[in-house]
């Protein structure tokens, strides 16, 4: 850390910041620049109101699945116009499956998910009174807001909601003649986007500069929580990839809206050749790809530091293999940009480049098993202690693992051409990367609950009631799904009745929308129970879990600045869970774990690790 | 039936509810009040955990002893026995990992479950562990990585070898068509621009182009068994993907581009309806389709078994629904069925009369 760095804290510590503001509501609730309420504002809005929507659409479509063609209330109530009668139609089917697919990944996991925590971490982890800008950091939020209203509202667009799938190849989402959620409605889902980017952009850079520059005193990259190492790194992989998908957006623009042939080139459609000449809906996969192989990094990164900081806590152990840790987040986030040609190995692309894309695949296996059983030992001859955050960074271990390996069948060349877009490929990603993101989000919330409402906790039973239900449901839904896909069931068909050769699976079809419903009503639970304890949670300590780090040594109430006086200077890493000295005693005599901003004791050897 | 699922779901849901007020109730009841797990959460949890683990193994066993034998039958084509060899061995592969680090990661969940004064170990760092497990994953990954990478090279070369049958698979929302090379076993030219729907000219196939007179285009795919067939895949509209999962083969159409895939069909559709699955398969499916006819009053056709080309890149509404049969047959009846076809030219001179 620079001397200069250090000064600049040293003199924020003196100013006695941000007490003289006068709040207003307005400045408090809304357009607040603090970094805690941002967080917030970013949790309801991407969690909360945008994941209620994106799983509640996941039903409606999995209903369909299960009972193909048959009426029913839900449709008619939701869907109006597009479930006549009740029976859904097959274009409102594709839309409900991409605005699925762009909520859950752009808006839950990537917004809500990075969004919330490292806003609430980064500032009071690295021991800084706020973000390097709280400005930046207000507008990124209200970017995002607008970039969701602008999404929800093209679900009520006249001739329905994006539908090309999430990816939107064109030219299927570049002619509205081809189906009618390209018109109005993909314009809309692009100004979204855009919009979206700009703010994650804002964000990132954000969080790169805070994590860069405002560390306390002490406080070196190698003492630094995991959590943060893995949001730093992540708004970096952002940072690179993100601007890439907003070019794409911008050429599929030009291409709808003013003629151009980036993308589009000899198209015969609805009796009349049209005028595109010479582009290539493949370079679109290549642009798109760019960023949406690092996206699924972007979301599965900020699981992973949470788990590990959650797990190391609750297991009363440092984590195993810290300096592992961080290279394999730093190796996972460098081989996630050379790899995305594995979603275009049967796209027409060159098979050459097929191979070295199913090498530069396979390696990222390598890192993620690292991670996988560091984690495992990490829990190895711990003090477990079974809080909701702790069960839910175990469920995500075990949900990676399982997602994971079928990894290594997609990501090899040959094997994919025969899975490659159908449920083998659904039930892979679910597993690793969205659930796995979710039980890491959930896994946060309980644990930092405490520090984002002043001190009040969640009632653990109901967390267990929700981790339980919601680990056997996933496996419910999405373990049988491998099966369904390998009997060749391709994904994106509204009904599978047209093949007689899908008839028998149309059982597991229904099992698996029964396992969604129950588990989607578990996560009401988790609703409720936030909900009620923002207003009727039990107050616990100032530190409940035991832990090590620098949030928990603020007071319970929120105040701008996070410190009343100085910030803490510190003099350890994060991870000294019942550490002892010669004579085989704790550290501290009775208490199982040392602060970060406790000094080093006489004879006491700091484990660089 | 939907109503009634519905309505069993909404009452477990309701169940589910009640019993969780009941056990909010009960822990109010507690001395211990705080919402830290205690030693009581750790043992419960901790059982419950192992409780997991045999509920993992045991979905994976019910999924294989019920769903197994939904998998695909036997590839029919030639590189597609390389396909299910490949795809066999990962397999073993990712289930022991899967059967090992699920049990260790569960075990240690129950086995070190918090108590009161209980001391965790420190240990912070092993450098020949992590050499271990950082070395295994390389070495197998590097031989999955040889293996699929030659059995890629080898189905992706495409070549004029072995006297190919040449055919192209043209796309369109939201059917299939087949041209054959014919004769000269060269495709004539086409482009998009040249569809004329009037004459019949619907792939745009360039009349002046003398490769061109003699292709055929059928609705209906038939191959020769035993033969090499190279594919070039042509879409008018929208990306779509000739996916024909017997035959372990898939390439996207893409507008503007010719893409390639080729195999060689081992198996006649008469000889995959003998095949003991598909024999089985068919009676289930018939079984399934009976009762349903039955139950809702509607004819359905029981089923026999056909190779089949769907079509797996989200193409617009009726994806779902975009297929061609294919009817593999020995060299004799292909001959008989090709010579009954017409060719281009006489469409034309047909459609010109």
């Amino acid at each position: 850390m620079s001397a200069t760095a250090h000064a600049h804290v040293d003199d924020h510590a003196h100013d006695d910041h941000g007490h003289h503001h006068k709040e207003t509501f307005i400045t408090k609730y809304i357009f607040s620049q603090d970094h805690k309420m941002i967080a917030k504002q970013y949790f309801i809005t991407g969690v909360l109101i945008m994941g209620f929507i994106g799983i509640a659409m996941s039903l409606l479509f999995r209903m369909q699945l299960a009972w193909p063609g048959e009426s029913n209330v839900f449709f008619e109530a939701l869907l109006g116009k597009w479930a006549p009668e009740g029976v859904m139609d097959a274009d409102i089917y594709l839309a409900l499956v991409t605005m699925h697919g762009t909520i859950m990944v752009f808006f839950v996991l990537t917004a809500g998910l990075s969004g919330t925590f490292s806003n609430l971490l980064i500032p009071l982890q690295i021991g800084a009174r706020d973000m390097a800008s709280g400005f930046l950091n207000m507008i990124s939020y209200w970017l995002f807001f607008v970039s969701t209203v602008i999404m929800v509202i093209s679900l009520f667009v006249e001739a329905g909601p994006a539908a090309a799938g999430w990816t939107i190849y064109p030219p299927l989402s570049a002619l509205p003649m081809a189906q009618p959620g390209s018109g109005m409605g993909m314009t809309l889902w692009l100004v979204s986007m855009a919009i979206f980017i700009a703010s994650s952009l804002l964000g990132s850079l954000n969080y790169i500069v805070t994590v860069l520059n405002l560390r306390t005193k002490g406080m070196t990259m190698t003492r630094l929580p995991l959590t943060i190492w893995a949001f730093f790194v992540t708004a970096i992989i952002g940072v690179i990839s993100f601007p890439v998908l907003l070019s794409a957006a911008l050429l599929l623009i030009m291409d709808r809206s003013f003629g151009t042939s980036f993308f589009l080139s000899d198209i015969f459609i609805q009796g009349e050749v049209l005028h595109y000449q010479g582009g290539s809906p493949v370079l679109f996969e290549h642009l798109f790809w760019f960023l949406g192989h690092p996206e699924v990094y972007i979301v599965i990164l900020p699981a992973m530091g949470i788990v590990s900081e959650v797990m190391a806590v609750n297991a009363r152990k440092p984590i195993f293999g810290y300096r592992a840790m961080i290279a394999s987040i730093l190796a996972i986030a460098f081989l996630s940009t050379i790899v995305w040609g594995h979603h275009m190995f049967i796209s027409g692309m060159n098979p050459f480049l097929g191979s070295v894309f199913t090498f530069t695949t396979l390696l990222i296996a390598i890192p993620s098993a690292v991670k996988a059983f560091n984690w495992i030992t990490t829990l190895w001859k711990g003090n477990l202690q079974m809080n909701p955050g702790m069960l839910f960074s175990i469920g995500m271990v075990s949900t990676f693992i399982t997602g994971g390996l079928t990894g290594i069948i997609l990501g090899d060349s040959t094997l994919d051409i025969n899975v490659h877009d159908t449920y083998f490929v659904v039930a892979h990603f679910h597993l690793v990367m969205g659930i796995s993101a979710l039980y890491g989000l959930f896994a946060g919330v309980y644990h930092w609950f405490p520090k984002m409402f002043q001190g009040r906790m969640m009632n653990k039973n109901l967390g267990f009631v929700h981790f339980w239900i919601t680990a056997i449901g996933s496996y419910g839904i999405f373990f049988p799904m491998h099966f369904v896909g390998m009997a060749g069931v391709p994904r994106r068909y509204y009904e599978n009745t047209a093949f007689p050769m899908f008839d028998e699976l149309t059982d597991v079809q229904a099992l698996m929308t029964v396992f969604a419903i129950i588990t989607a009503a578990a996560q009401l639970v988790f609703v409720y129970n936030f909900v009620r304890s923002i207003f009727y949670g039990k107050r616990g300590t100032q530190n409940p879990w035991s832990a090590t780090t620098l949030e928990w040594t603020t007071p319970m109430e929120h105040i701008h600045g996070n410190w009343p006086g100085a910030i803490p200077e510190v003099h350890r890493w994060a991870y000294d869970y019942s550490k002892v000295d010669e004579n085989d005693e704790y550290i501290i005599p009775g208490q199982d774990y040392v602060q970060q901003h406790v000094p080093l004791f006489d004879g006491e050897e700091e484990l660089q690790h | 039936m939907t109503t009634l699922l519905t309505l069993a779901v909404l009452v477990l849901v309701a169940i589910a509810i009640w019993q969780m007020t009941k056990i909010f109730e009960l822990s109010q009841l507690r001395t211990d009040n705080s919402e830290v797990a205690n030693d009581k959460d750790n043992k419960n949890n901790g059982y419950l955990m192992f409780a997991f683990l045999v509920f993992i193994y045991g979905i994976t066993i019910f999924s294989f002893a019920k769903y197994g034998k939904v998998l695909l039958p036997e590839a029919a084509s030639e590189h597609g026995s390389d396909y299910d060899l490949l795809m066999l061995i990962s397999m073993v592969i990712i289930f022991i990992v899967q059967i090992i680090t699920q049990a260790l990661l569960h075990y240690f969940a129950f086995k070190y479950r918090g108590e009161k004064g209980k001391r965790a170990l420190f240990y912070a760092d092993n450098n020949r562990l992590e050499f271990i497990w950082t070395i295994i994953p390389v070495i197998v990954l590097a031989g999955l990585i040889l293996y699929g990478l030659y059995t890629w090279t080898n189905i992706t070369d495409i070549n004029d070898d072995d006297d190919p049958l040449v055919i192209e698979l043209y796309a369109q929302q939201f059917n299939w068509t087949a041209r054959y090379a014919g004769a000269d076993n060269t495709l004539g030219s086409a482009n998009v621009r040249m569809i004329d729907i009037d004459r019949a000219n619907v792939l745009g196939l360039d009349e002046s182009d003398p490769y061109a007179g003699d292709d055929v285009i059928v609705k209906e795919l038939h191959l020769p068994v035993g033969r090499k067939v190279n594919f070039k895949m042509r879409s008018q509209d929208v990306l779509h993907s000739a996916y024909m999962p017997h035959f372990r083969a898939q390439m996207n159409c893409v507008p503007g581009m010719i893409t390639e895939f080729s195999f060689t069909p081992v198996y006649t559709t008469e000889e995959m309806r003998q095949n003991p699955d598909v024999v089985e398969k068919v009676q289930r499916t018939n079984k399934i389709r009976a009762e349903k006819s039955a139950e809702t009053g509607e004819v359905i056709d029981p089923w026999e078994f056909d190779y089949v080309l769907l079509c797996n890149k989200i193409c617009g509404k009726s994806h779902y629904n975009m297929q061609m049969k294919i009817i593999v047959e020995s060299e004799e009846d292909y001959n008989k069925w090709m010579a009954s076809q017409q060719t281009f030219k006489s469409t034309m001179m047909a459609s010109a009369q």
